[in-house]
């Protein structure tokens, strides 16, 4: 009975940990996105500069979404914590 | 997996995936060598600097060849980001972005080939070795993305102390943000800095080994899921009892066919990016350890 709460908590664990990454790079990638629009509309000759930062940036975003989707992974299928809790 | 007499179920299947091969070369679990992890990150560096290097040794100053012209576009695209972010000189960090580039492209590309692929050769192959679990992507395994992001580590200690002096560089972890004239307020703004500076310097190799593990983890989970809708679909389709069980399967292999596809197809932008950030992020790293004012 243990176990099954345990796995129920780590399924809404996980489902947080992805749901709330992809909503702070959804946001970020929106405001970075739309930055870069305007600023290619200002100077339409700074395209290719800013498309390279761009990428920069969006790469930097991206990692701590892809380090909780990755610890959620982790939860689901190879979890550290349920050996502990079937030994006892 | 074809030695296994039963089908695996889904979760079997799903961790079966998720081991890597490991040796025990002493006690405990440092001493413990992921070796598919070592051989594939080797092989794919051999074969990749080894045909840049062939490609170096055969160069010619007239018209280049396809090979020569490919690899001095990518030199060139490397050098270019280098001279626009460093501003001291160093003969080492253009090679090291080069080699951390192409590597780590070359790594996070073999998550395109299909999941079963290199693993189910591997047992064909090495099976009766006792050879039964093999991750073929490098870079999925935390333990060859902290080596790299570690070499990173000590190569930015090694130029923040050539380029600033042993002197220069304990000033600057004691004044760095925080700074007065005040000799009393110097005094106790110092610790600050340090555990400031400390924290910072620890999170580059956590971050740039995190930032790479987790997107190729999370990218080849995803393959494995996707291939478990495939699940039920098999060649021979008499096995099915109603039309139902038939229909169904062949729409879930339809689905798995769309959703590989369109996840490997935005796979190759999320390795090519991630390669290209660990590369400017060791440039921009190694410049911040070699400017010295």
């Amino acid at each position: 009975m243990e176990l099954a709460s345990f796995f129920g908590m780590t399924q809404i664990a996980a489902g947080l940990l992805i749901g709330m990454g992809a909503l702070g790079t959804a946001i970020g990638f929106g405001i970075l996105g739309g930055r870069f629009l305007e600023g290619s509309a200002r100077q339409p000759e700074m395209i290719p500069t800013l498309q390279v930062k761009m990428f920069i940036v969006a790469g930097l975003l991206d990692a701590f979404t892809a380090i909780a989707t990755a610890i959620a992974v982790l939860l689901l299928y190879a979890n550290p914590l349920v050996a502990q809790l079937k030994g006892g | 997996m074809a030695a296994e007499s039963a089908a695996p179920t889904a979760n079997e299947y799903i961790s079966h995936h998720l081991i890597n091969y490991s040796v025990k070369i002493g006690e405990g679990p440092f001493w413990t060598l992921h070796l598919d992890t070592l051989v594939m990150s080797g092989l794919i560096g051999l074969i990749v600097f080894g045909i840049m290097a062939y490609a170096a040794r055969r160069a010619t100053a007239g018209v280049p060849g396809k090979l020569q012209a490919f690899v001095e576009i990518v030199i060139g695209m490397v050098d270019q980001q280098v001279r626009d972010t460093m501003h001291a000189k160093s003969e080492l960090v253009t090679p090291l972005a080069i080699t951390v580039f192409f590597w780590i492209f070359c790594m996070n590309a073999v998550d395109l080939i299909p999941v079963d692929f290199i693993p189910g050769l591997v047992e064909h192959a090495f099976g009766w070795a006792g050879v039964h679990h093999w991750k073929a992507v490098p870079t999925t395994d935390p333990n060859a993305t902290f080596a790299m992001s570690l070499t990173v580590f000590a190569l930015i200690i090694f130029f923040n102390v050539k380029f600033k002096g042993p002197g220069g560089l304990l000033h600057e972890i004691f004044t760095a943000p925080f700074q007065h004239d005040n000799l009393v307020a110097q005094i106790l703004l110092a610790p600050v800095n340090v555990v400031l500076r400390f924290v910072e310097e620890l999170a580059k190799p956590v971050s740039l080994a995190l930032r790479l593990f987790g997107n190729m983890f999370a990218g080849e989970v995803l393959f494995i899921l996707m291939v478990l809708l495939a699940g039920t679909w098999s060649w021979d389709m008499a096995g099915a009892s109603t039309v139902d069980e038939a229909a169904v399967s062949m729409v879930s292999m339809l689905g798995h066919v769309l959703l590989s596809l369109g996840w490997a197809i935005f796979h190759i932008l999320i390795i090519t990016l991630q390669a290209f950030i660990f590369m400017m992020l060791t440039i921009v790293y190694m410049s911040l350890a070699s400017e010295s004012h």
